[in-house]
Protein backbone atom coordinates (compact mmCIF):
# COMPACT_ATOMS: atom_id res chain seq x y z
CA UNK A 1 0.00 0.00 0.00
CA UNK A 2 1.57 3.40 -1.56
CA UNK A 3 2.20 5.28 1.70
CA UNK A 4 0.00 8.84 1.82
CA UNK A 5 2.54 11.66 0.84
CA UNK A 6 3.51 8.79 -2.64
CA UNK A 7 -0.28 8.67 -3.36
CA UNK A 8 -0.11 12.42 -3.13
CA UNK A 9 2.90 13.35 -5.28
CA UNK A 10 1.10 10.84 -8.06
CA UNK A 11 -1.82 12.48 -7.80
CA UNK A 12 0.29 15.69 -8.96
CA UNK A 13 2.14 13.79 -11.82
CA UNK A 14 -1.62 12.85 -12.94
CA UNK A 15 -2.22 16.62 -12.97
CA UNK A 16 0.84 17.61 -14.37
CA UNK A 17 1.32 18.97 -18.08
CA UNK A 18 4.78 17.55 -20.45
CA UNK A 19 8.27 19.02 -19.60
CA UNK A 20 7.89 22.86 -19.65
CA UNK A 21 9.27 24.58 -22.98
CA UNK A 22 12.54 25.22 -23.71
CA UNK A 23 13.66 29.01 -23.93
CA UNK A 24 16.09 31.23 -22.86
CA UNK A 25 14.36 32.46 -19.47
CA UNK A 26 13.42 30.58 -16.18
CA UNK A 27 9.47 29.77 -16.60
CA UNK A 28 9.07 31.84 -13.90
CA UNK A 29 5.69 31.61 -11.34
CA UNK A 30 3.16 34.56 -11.48
CA UNK A 31 2.87 36.23 -9.47
CA UNK A 32 6.20 35.64 -7.95
CA UNK A 33 5.75 34.80 -4.08
CA UNK A 34 8.46 33.99 -1.21
CA UNK A 35 8.24 30.55 0.62
CA UNK A 36 7.03 33.65 3.63
CA UNK A 37 3.73 33.45 1.99
CA UNK A 38 3.12 30.12 2.27
CA UNK A 39 4.09 29.21 5.57
CA UNK A 40 1.61 29.91 8.89
CA UNK A 41 1.40 33.44 10.30
CA UNK A 42 3.20 31.80 13.68
CA UNK A 43 6.31 31.47 11.51
CA UNK A 44 5.94 34.72 9.68
CA UNK A 45 5.97 36.44 12.75
CA UNK A 46 8.99 34.77 14.03
CA UNK A 47 10.67 35.75 11.12
CA UNK A 48 9.84 39.11 11.86
CA UNK A 49 10.50 39.34 15.21
CA UNK A 50 14.52 40.08 14.84
CA UNK A 51 14.56 38.75 18.55
CA UNK A 52 12.95 35.72 18.77
CA UNK A 53 14.05 34.59 15.39
CA UNK A 54 16.57 31.38 15.57
CA UNK A 55 17.72 32.51 12.48
CA UNK A 56 19.42 35.57 14.17
CA UNK A 57 21.84 33.43 16.20
CA UNK A 58 23.80 32.49 13.63
CA UNK A 59 24.04 35.87 12.31
CA UNK A 60 24.87 37.42 15.92
CA UNK A 61 27.67 34.71 15.82
CA UNK A 62 28.64 35.58 12.27
CA UNK A 63 29.35 39.65 13.34
CA UNK A 64 31.56 37.89 15.75
CA UNK A 65 33.35 35.81 13.74
CA UNK A 66 33.51 38.67 11.10
CA UNK A 67 35.59 41.02 13.74
CA UNK A 68 37.51 37.86 14.38
CA UNK A 69 41.40 37.54 13.49
CA UNK A 70 42.03 34.48 11.20
CA UNK A 71 44.68 32.37 8.88
CA UNK A 72 48.37 33.45 8.87
CA UNK A 73 48.14 36.75 8.55
CA UNK A 74 45.41 37.01 11.68
CA UNK A 75 43.66 39.40 10.07
CA UNK A 76 39.84 39.87 10.64
CA UNK A 77 37.12 39.95 8.19
CA UNK A 78 36.57 43.25 9.44
CA UNK A 79 40.02 44.58 8.64
CA UNK A 80 39.84 45.10 4.84
CA UNK A 81 35.81 44.99 4.42
CA UNK A 82 35.44 47.99 8.18
CA UNK A 83 31.53 47.54 9.37
CA UNK A 84 29.77 44.40 7.22
CA UNK A 85 26.16 46.56 7.16
CA UNK A 86 28.42 49.32 4.69
CA UNK A 87 30.37 47.16 2.72
CA UNK A 88 28.22 43.92 2.78
CA UNK A 89 25.31 45.68 1.48
CA UNK A 90 23.87 44.19 -1.65
CA UNK A 91 26.43 41.56 -1.89
CA UNK A 92 24.44 38.01 -1.40
CA UNK A 93 21.84 39.80 -4.12
CA UNK A 94 24.34 38.71 -6.64
CA UNK A 95 25.44 35.13 -5.88
CA UNK A 96 25.92 32.71 -7.48
CA UNK A 97 28.23 34.13 -9.91
CA UNK A 98 31.45 33.25 -11.43
CA UNK A 99 34.22 34.25 -9.99
CA UNK A 100 37.14 35.59 -12.06
CA UNK A 101 40.72 34.72 -10.82
CA UNK A 102 38.72 30.71 -9.88
CA UNK A 103 37.15 31.28 -13.17
CA UNK A 104 34.09 28.91 -11.56
CA UNK A 105 30.52 29.34 -10.68
CA UNK A 106 30.15 30.35 -6.64
CA UNK A 107 27.92 30.92 -4.31
CA UNK A 108 28.45 33.11 -1.38
CA UNK A 109 29.75 30.10 1.33
CA UNK A 110 32.31 29.68 -2.02
CA UNK A 111 33.31 33.21 -2.00
CA UNK A 112 33.53 33.57 1.73
CA UNK A 113 36.07 30.60 1.34
CA UNK A 114 37.94 31.86 -1.05
CA UNK A 115 38.66 35.04 0.78
CA UNK A 116 40.08 33.31 3.26
CA UNK A 117 42.11 31.34 1.48
CA UNK A 118 43.52 34.15 -0.21
CA UNK A 119 43.45 37.06 2.01
CA UNK A 120 43.77 35.63 5.30
CA UNK A 121 45.59 32.48 4.86
CA UNK A 122 43.20 30.77 6.32
CA UNK A 123 42.06 27.50 5.64
CA UNK A 124 38.53 27.26 4.19
CA UNK A 125 35.69 26.50 6.49
CA UNK A 126 34.17 22.93 6.27
CA UNK A 127 30.72 23.16 4.31
CA UNK A 128 27.55 23.53 6.42
CA UNK A 129 29.63 23.93 9.50
CA UNK A 130 28.05 25.64 12.13
CA UNK A 131 31.06 29.45 11.20
CA UNK A 132 30.33 29.20 7.65
CA UNK A 133 26.78 29.07 7.97
CA UNK A 134 27.60 31.85 10.81
CA UNK A 135 29.40 34.01 8.58
CA UNK A 136 27.09 33.49 5.33
CA UNK A 137 24.00 34.54 7.37
CA UNK A 138 25.71 37.27 8.70
CA UNK A 139 26.68 38.89 5.08
CA UNK A 140 23.55 37.92 3.20
CA UNK A 141 21.28 39.47 6.26
CA UNK A 142 22.99 42.71 5.26
CA UNK A 143 21.45 42.41 2.09
CA UNK A 144 18.16 41.72 3.63
CA UNK A 145 15.26 43.81 1.64
CA UNK A 146 17.06 44.43 -1.27
CA UNK A 147 15.97 42.14 -4.10
CA UNK A 148 17.74 39.40 -5.75
CA UNK A 149 20.42 40.51 -8.62
CA UNK A 150 21.51 37.61 -9.99
CA UNK A 151 22.69 38.76 -13.86
CA UNK A 152 23.92 35.95 -16.11
CA UNK A 153 26.50 36.66 -18.70
CA UNK A 154 28.48 34.06 -21.14
CA UNK A 155 30.44 32.86 -18.07
CA UNK A 156 27.52 31.61 -16.02
CA UNK A 157 24.98 30.50 -18.90
CA UNK A 158 26.24 26.97 -19.43
CA UNK A 159 25.56 26.40 -15.52
CA UNK A 160 22.28 28.24 -15.40
CA UNK A 161 21.32 26.26 -18.51
CA UNK A 162 22.82 23.01 -16.96
CA UNK A 163 20.68 24.04 -13.53
CA UNK A 164 17.51 24.70 -15.70
CA UNK A 165 17.66 21.12 -17.25
CA UNK A 166 18.05 19.91 -13.86
CA UNK A 167 15.09 22.00 -12.14
CA UNK A 168 13.06 20.25 -15.29
CA UNK A 169 14.49 16.57 -15.45
CA UNK A 170 12.26 13.85 -12.96
CA UNK A 171 14.44 12.25 -10.39
CA UNK A 172 14.02 9.83 -7.64
CA UNK A 173 11.63 6.78 -7.33
CA UNK A 174 8.90 9.79 -6.92
CA UNK A 175 9.85 10.09 -10.40
CA UNK A 176 9.01 14.26 -10.40
CA UNK A 177 11.06 17.34 -11.69
CA UNK A 178 11.36 20.36 -9.22
CA UNK A 179 8.88 22.15 -11.58
CA UNK A 180 5.71 19.77 -11.01
CA UNK A 181 5.40 20.79 -7.64
CA UNK A 182 7.41 23.89 -7.52
CA UNK A 183 5.69 25.76 -11.24
CA UNK A 184 3.18 23.65 -11.65
CA UNK A 185 1.49 23.09 -8.10
CA UNK A 186 2.78 25.64 -5.60
CA UNK A 187 -0.34 26.90 -3.27
CA UNK A 188 -1.57 23.27 -3.38
CA UNK A 189 -1.41 21.03 -0.10
CA UNK A 190 0.90 18.03 0.47
CA UNK A 191 -0.57 16.56 3.67
CA UNK A 192 -0.84 19.82 6.13
CA UNK A 193 1.55 21.95 4.43
CA UNK A 194 1.45 24.12 1.46
CA UNK A 195 3.55 23.85 -1.50
CA UNK A 196 5.53 27.11 -2.06
CA UNK A 197 7.23 28.42 -5.85
CA UNK A 198 10.95 26.72 -4.26
CA UNK A 199 12.54 30.73 -4.29
CA UNK A 200 15.90 30.77 -1.99
CA UNK A 201 15.96 34.21 -1.17
CA UNK A 202 15.35 33.55 2.70
CA UNK A 203 18.68 31.51 2.78
CA UNK A 204 20.68 30.42 4.78
CA UNK A 205 17.36 29.69 6.83
CA UNK A 206 16.37 28.61 10.44
CA UNK A 207 14.61 25.83 9.44
CA UNK A 208 12.85 23.73 12.56
CA UNK A 209 13.01 20.75 10.82
CA UNK A 210 16.89 21.16 10.99
CA UNK A 211 16.87 22.66 14.36
CA UNK A 212 19.24 24.84 12.74
CA UNK A 213 20.06 27.36 10.10
CA UNK A 214 21.16 25.65 7.11
CA UNK A 215 21.89 26.68 3.52
CA UNK A 216 20.22 26.44 0.25
CA UNK A 217 21.98 23.50 -0.52
CA UNK A 218 20.83 21.72 2.39
CA UNK A 219 17.32 22.35 1.26
CA UNK A 220 17.78 21.66 -2.08
CA UNK A 221 19.11 18.28 -0.90
CA UNK A 222 15.90 17.30 1.34
CA UNK A 223 13.98 17.75 -1.58
CA UNK A 224 15.94 15.50 -3.01
CA UNK A 225 15.64 12.76 -0.63
CA UNK A 226 11.86 13.84 -0.31
CA UNK A 227 11.25 12.61 -3.90
CA UNK A 228 13.40 9.42 -2.59
CA UNK A 229 16.57 10.29 -4.95
CA UNK A 230 19.95 10.16 -4.04
CA UNK A 231 21.31 13.09 -2.79
CA UNK A 232 24.18 15.13 -4.47
CA UNK A 233 27.24 15.92 -2.04
CA UNK A 234 27.04 19.72 -0.48
CA UNK A 235 29.80 21.41 -2.99
CA UNK A 236 28.28 18.94 -5.99
CA UNK A 237 28.10 20.93 -9.14
CA UNK A 238 24.25 20.29 -9.48
CA UNK A 239 23.53 21.93 -6.99
CA UNK A 240 25.38 25.13 -7.49
CA UNK A 241 23.69 24.96 -10.89
CA UNK A 242 20.38 24.51 -9.28
CA UNK A 243 21.26 27.40 -6.91
CA UNK A 244 21.98 29.81 -9.92
CA UNK A 245 19.02 28.80 -12.14
CA UNK A 246 16.45 29.25 -8.62
CA UNK A 247 18.36 32.80 -8.21
CA UNK A 248 17.94 33.73 -11.83
CA UNK A 249 14.09 32.63 -11.43
CA UNK A 250 13.63 34.38 -7.98
CA UNK A 251 15.26 37.69 -9.64
CA UNK A 252 13.24 40.42 -7.95
CA UNK A 253 12.42 38.66 -4.89
CA UNK A 254 13.85 40.74 -1.88
CA UNK A 255 16.50 39.15 0.46
CA UNK A 256 14.98 37.54 3.61
CA UNK A 257 18.06 35.90 5.37
CA UNK A 258 17.80 34.58 8.39
CA UNK A 259 14.54 32.99 6.67
CA UNK A 260 12.26 30.76 9.67
CA UNK A 261 10.66 27.91 7.50
CA UNK A 262 9.10 24.67 8.68
CA UNK B 1 27.73 30.00 22.74
CA UNK B 2 26.07 33.02 21.83
CA UNK B 3 23.04 34.08 23.72
CA UNK B 4 21.11 37.21 23.59
CA UNK B 5 18.61 39.15 26.09
CA UNK B 6 16.69 41.93 25.15
CA UNK B 7 15.56 44.33 27.83
CA UNK B 8 13.28 47.49 26.72
CA UNK B 9 15.33 50.40 25.69
CA UNK B 10 13.87 52.60 28.69
CA UNK B 11 11.82 51.94 31.93
CA UNK B 12 10.49 53.93 34.43
CA UNK B 13 10.26 52.97 38.31
CA UNK B 14 8.27 50.77 39.39
CA UNK B 15 7.30 49.46 35.62
CA UNK B 16 6.91 45.51 35.02
CA UNK B 17 9.06 44.87 32.28
CA UNK B 18 9.74 42.00 29.64
CA UNK B 19 12.83 40.31 29.70
CA UNK B 20 13.55 38.17 26.48
CA UNK B 21 16.44 35.48 26.42
CA UNK B 22 17.77 33.46 23.13
CA UNK B 23 20.49 30.95 23.62
CA UNK B 24 22.01 28.76 20.50
CA UNK B 25 21.95 25.40 21.99
CA UNK B 26 20.80 22.18 20.51
CA UNK B 27 19.39 20.84 23.40
CA UNK B 28 20.52 17.20 22.79
CA UNK B 29 17.64 15.19 23.73
CA UNK B 30 19.81 11.93 24.02
CA UNK B 31 16.84 10.25 21.28
CA UNK B 32 19.15 10.97 17.78
CA UNK B 33 21.11 8.41 16.02
CA UNK B 34 24.32 9.51 14.16
CA UNK B 35 24.33 8.02 10.40
CA UNK B 36 26.49 5.16 11.23
CA UNK B 37 24.17 3.94 14.20
CA UNK B 38 25.35 5.84 17.31
CA UNK B 39 23.49 7.34 20.05
CA UNK B 40 24.33 11.59 20.09
CA UNK B 41 24.54 11.64 23.72
CA UNK B 42 21.98 13.78 25.28
CA UNK B 43 23.32 17.33 26.45
CA UNK B 44 20.61 20.16 27.41
CA UNK B 45 20.50 23.28 29.41
CA UNK B 46 19.31 21.88 32.33
CA UNK B 47 19.36 24.97 34.45
CA UNK B 48 19.42 28.83 33.95
CA UNK B 49 19.37 31.54 36.69
CA UNK B 50 18.99 35.62 35.78
CA UNK B 51 19.79 37.82 38.66
CA UNK B 52 19.05 41.21 38.30
CA UNK B 53 21.88 43.78 40.28
CA UNK B 54 22.32 40.23 42.21
CA UNK B 55 19.09 39.30 43.50
CA UNK B 56 17.74 36.65 41.73
CA UNK B 57 14.67 37.23 39.76
CA UNK B 58 14.16 34.14 37.57
CA UNK B 59 15.45 30.49 37.68
CA UNK B 60 14.66 28.15 34.62
CA UNK B 61 15.00 23.68 35.06
CA UNK B 62 14.45 22.51 31.80
CA UNK B 63 14.78 19.47 29.96
CA UNK B 64 14.74 18.02 26.53
CA UNK B 65 11.00 19.24 26.07
CA UNK B 66 12.51 22.21 25.86
CA UNK B 67 13.18 23.23 21.41
CA UNK B 68 16.27 23.70 20.64
CA UNK B 69 17.93 26.97 20.75
CA UNK B 70 15.92 27.83 23.75
CA UNK B 71 13.95 31.17 24.05
CA UNK B 72 12.81 32.36 27.13
CA UNK B 73 10.45 35.20 28.13
CA UNK B 74 9.24 36.33 31.45
CA UNK B 75 8.67 39.89 33.68
CA UNK B 76 10.11 41.80 36.46
CA UNK B 77 9.33 44.79 38.35
CA UNK B 78 12.00 47.65 37.45
CA UNK B 79 13.62 48.76 40.06
CA UNK B 80 16.82 50.98 39.80
CA UNK B 81 19.27 51.02 37.06
CA UNK B 82 21.92 48.18 36.43
CA UNK B 83 22.54 45.00 35.34
CA UNK B 84 20.45 42.04 34.35
CA UNK B 85 22.56 38.72 34.22
CA UNK B 86 21.83 35.05 33.02
CA UNK B 87 23.90 32.46 33.34
CA UNK B 88 23.30 28.75 32.27
CA UNK B 89 24.86 25.48 32.35
CA UNK B 90 24.25 22.19 30.46
CA UNK B 91 24.74 18.55 30.84
CA UNK B 92 28.22 18.57 30.01
CA UNK B 93 28.69 20.89 32.34
CA UNK B 94 29.33 23.93 29.91
CA UNK B 95 28.44 27.60 31.42
CA UNK B 96 27.48 30.59 30.07
CA UNK B 97 26.72 34.01 30.86
CA UNK B 98 25.37 36.94 29.25
CA UNK B 99 24.59 40.11 30.66
CA UNK B 100 22.34 43.28 29.81
CA UNK B 101 22.35 46.69 30.93
CA UNK B 102 19.15 48.04 32.12
CA UNK B 103 18.47 51.96 32.69
CA UNK B 104 15.44 52.73 34.44
CA UNK B 105 14.57 56.45 35.14
CA UNK B 106 12.36 57.77 38.11
CA UNK B 107 8.98 57.47 37.18
CA UNK C 1 -35.21 -19.23 24.49
CA UNK C 2 -38.20 -16.93 24.33
CA UNK C 3 -38.60 -14.37 21.81
CA UNK C 4 -38.20 -12.06 24.40
CA UNK C 5 -34.93 -13.09 26.03
CA UNK C 6 -33.86 -13.46 22.59
CA UNK C 7 -34.78 -9.74 21.62
CA UNK C 8 -32.95 -9.05 24.85
CA UNK C 9 -29.73 -10.98 23.84
CA UNK C 10 -29.18 -9.57 20.52
CA UNK C 11 -29.47 -5.87 22.28
CA UNK C 12 -27.57 -6.64 24.89
CA UNK C 13 -25.03 -7.87 21.99
CA UNK C 14 -25.24 -4.78 19.99
CA UNK C 15 -24.78 -2.59 23.54
CA UNK C 16 -21.26 -4.21 23.84
CA UNK C 17 -20.44 -4.37 19.96
CA UNK C 18 -21.33 -0.53 20.41
CA UNK C 19 -19.44 0.13 23.69
CA UNK C 20 -15.44 0.63 21.52
CA UNK C 21 -17.06 3.20 19.38
CA UNK C 22 -17.15 5.59 22.66
CA UNK C 23 -15.20 9.17 20.66
CA UNK C 24 -12.25 9.07 21.74
CA UNK C 25 -12.44 11.73 23.96
CA UNK C 26 -15.15 10.34 26.28
CA UNK C 27 -13.11 7.12 26.29
CA UNK C 28 -10.00 8.95 27.25
CA UNK C 29 -12.01 10.82 29.97
CA UNK C 30 -13.05 7.06 31.40
CA UNK C 31 -9.30 5.92 31.30
CA UNK C 32 -6.88 7.27 34.26
CA UNK C 33 -5.74 10.62 33.81
CA UNK C 34 -1.99 10.26 32.09
CA UNK C 35 -0.35 13.61 34.18
CA UNK C 36 -2.04 11.58 37.49
CA UNK C 37 1.16 10.07 39.12
CA UNK C 38 3.93 12.88 37.88
CA UNK C 39 1.28 15.66 38.94
CA UNK C 40 1.36 13.54 42.46
CA UNK C 41 4.58 13.30 42.72
CA UNK C 42 5.26 17.17 42.12
CA UNK C 43 2.70 18.47 44.43
CA UNK C 44 3.60 16.06 46.79
CA UNK C 45 0.10 14.67 46.98
CA UNK C 46 -1.49 18.10 47.30
CA UNK C 47 -5.07 18.66 45.34
CA UNK C 48 -4.38 20.51 41.98
CA UNK C 49 -7.67 22.61 40.84
CA UNK C 50 -8.20 23.40 37.58
CA UNK C 51 -8.54 27.27 36.88
CA UNK C 52 -6.25 30.64 37.36
CA UNK C 53 -3.83 29.19 34.78
CA UNK C 54 -3.82 29.85 30.97
CA UNK C 55 -1.99 28.07 28.22
CA UNK C 56 -1.24 29.76 24.87
CA UNK C 57 -0.12 27.50 22.25
CA UNK C 58 -0.94 26.97 18.39
CA UNK C 59 -4.09 24.73 18.08
CA UNK C 60 -2.12 23.45 14.65
CA UNK C 61 1.92 23.62 15.24
CA UNK C 62 4.03 23.85 12.36
CA UNK C 63 6.64 21.04 13.40
CA UNK C 64 6.92 19.29 16.27
CA UNK C 65 10.64 20.03 17.14
CA UNK C 66 9.71 23.56 18.19
CA UNK C 67 6.12 24.81 19.51
CA UNK C 68 5.33 28.09 21.20
CA UNK C 69 3.81 27.92 24.46
CA UNK C 70 3.12 30.48 27.00
CA UNK C 71 1.63 30.26 30.39
CA UNK C 72 -0.58 32.94 32.42
CA UNK C 73 -1.45 32.96 35.94
CA UNK C 74 -4.14 34.75 37.43
CA UNK C 75 -1.90 36.53 40.22
CA UNK C 76 -1.29 40.29 42.05
CA UNK C 77 2.35 39.24 41.96
CA UNK C 78 2.66 40.58 45.70
CA UNK C 79 4.94 39.34 48.68
CA UNK C 80 1.98 37.70 50.74
CA UNK C 81 0.26 36.55 46.91
CA UNK C 82 1.89 35.32 44.34
CA UNK C 83 3.05 32.37 41.99
CA UNK C 84 6.10 30.30 43.00
CA UNK C 85 6.54 28.42 40.32
CA UNK C 86 5.11 26.71 36.40
CA UNK C 87 5.94 23.31 35.87
CA UNK C 88 5.05 22.02 32.29
CA UNK C 89 3.97 18.53 31.28
CA UNK C 90 3.63 17.06 28.43
CA UNK C 91 1.32 13.43 27.79
CA UNK C 92 2.86 12.30 25.06
CA UNK C 93 7.00 12.95 25.64
CA UNK C 94 9.70 10.45 26.61
CA UNK C 95 9.97 12.49 29.12
CA UNK C 96 6.69 14.09 30.41
CA UNK C 97 8.28 17.16 32.86
CA UNK C 98 9.62 19.85 30.27
CA UNK C 99 10.45 22.64 32.71
CA UNK C 100 9.53 24.49 36.12
CA UNK C 101 10.24 28.10 35.81
CA UNK C 102 10.61 29.60 39.51
CA UNK C 103 9.18 32.72 39.83
CA UNK C 104 8.95 35.65 42.69
CA UNK C 105 6.91 38.69 43.70
CA UNK C 106 9.81 40.86 42.35
CA UNK C 107 8.42 39.01 38.91
CA UNK C 108 5.42 41.55 38.55
CA UNK C 109 3.34 39.03 35.93
CA UNK C 110 3.07 35.74 36.09
CA UNK C 111 3.85 34.96 32.41
CA UNK C 112 6.32 32.67 30.70
CA UNK C 113 6.55 32.17 27.08
CA UNK C 114 8.69 29.48 25.44
CA UNK C 115 9.14 27.15 22.88
CA UNK C 116 8.54 23.13 23.47
CA UNK C 117 9.14 20.16 21.65
CA UNK C 118 6.10 18.00 21.27
CA UNK C 119 6.20 14.14 20.30
CA UNK C 120 2.71 13.99 18.59
CA UNK C 121 -0.14 15.31 19.11
CA UNK C 122 -1.25 15.65 22.83
CA UNK C 123 -2.30 17.44 25.86
CA UNK C 124 -0.01 20.19 27.76
CA UNK C 125 -0.48 20.73 31.29
CA UNK C 126 0.43 23.93 33.01
CA UNK C 127 0.63 23.62 37.01
CA UNK C 128 1.36 26.32 39.05
CA UNK C 129 2.00 26.75 42.50
CA UNK C 130 0.64 29.90 44.63
CA UNK C 131 2.70 31.12 47.63
CA UNK C 132 -0.07 29.89 50.08
CA UNK C 133 0.59 26.39 49.02
CA UNK C 134 -1.86 25.71 46.35
CA UNK C 135 -1.91 23.98 42.93
CA UNK C 136 -3.54 25.29 39.96
CA UNK C 137 -3.63 24.19 36.18
CA UNK C 138 -4.44 24.36 33.18
CA UNK C 139 -4.00 22.95 29.47
CA UNK C 140 -4.18 23.16 25.77
CA UNK C 141 -4.50 20.45 23.21
CA UNK C 142 -2.15 20.77 20.56
CA UNK C 143 -2.15 18.73 17.22
CA UNK C 144 1.38 18.08 15.62
CA UNK C 145 1.40 16.43 12.20
CA UNK C 146 4.51 14.93 10.06
CA UNK C 147 6.19 17.11 7.27
CA UNK C 148 5.20 16.50 4.04
CA UNK C 149 8.24 15.01 2.46
CA UNK C 150 10.40 13.39 5.10
CA UNK C 151 14.39 15.26 5.16
CA UNK C 152 16.86 12.87 6.31
CA UNK C 153 19.99 15.95 5.66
Amino acid sequence: MPSRDALRLAAIVLTAAAGAAGGAEPQRPSPLKSGSEFVSQDLRRLQADDFANPGMLWVTRGAKLWSEPAGNGGQSCAACHGDAAKSMKGVAARYPRVDPAAARLVNLEDRINLCRERNQRAAPLERESGDLLALAAHVAHQSRGMPGAVSLDPQSRPGFERGRTLYETRIGQMNLACAHCHDRSWGKSLLGETISQGHGNAYPAYRLEWQSVGSLQRRIRACYYGLRAEMPPYGAQDLLDLELYLAVRAGGLPIETPGVRR
Amino acid sequence: MVARVQLPAGAKAGEVIEVRITIQHPMETGFRFELGGTPVAKNVINSLLVRYNGAQIFRAEMGSGIAANPYLQFHTVAKESGEIEVAWVDDNGERGVEKAALVVTRA
Amino acid sequence: MGARARRRFISVLAGLAAAPMLPARLARAQQADPFAPLVRKITGGAALRAGRVTVDTPRLADNGHSVPLSVSVESPMTAADHVRSITLLSERNPRPLMATFHLDPAAGRAHVATRVRLNGSQRVLAIAQLSDGSWWSGDAEVEVTESACLDAT
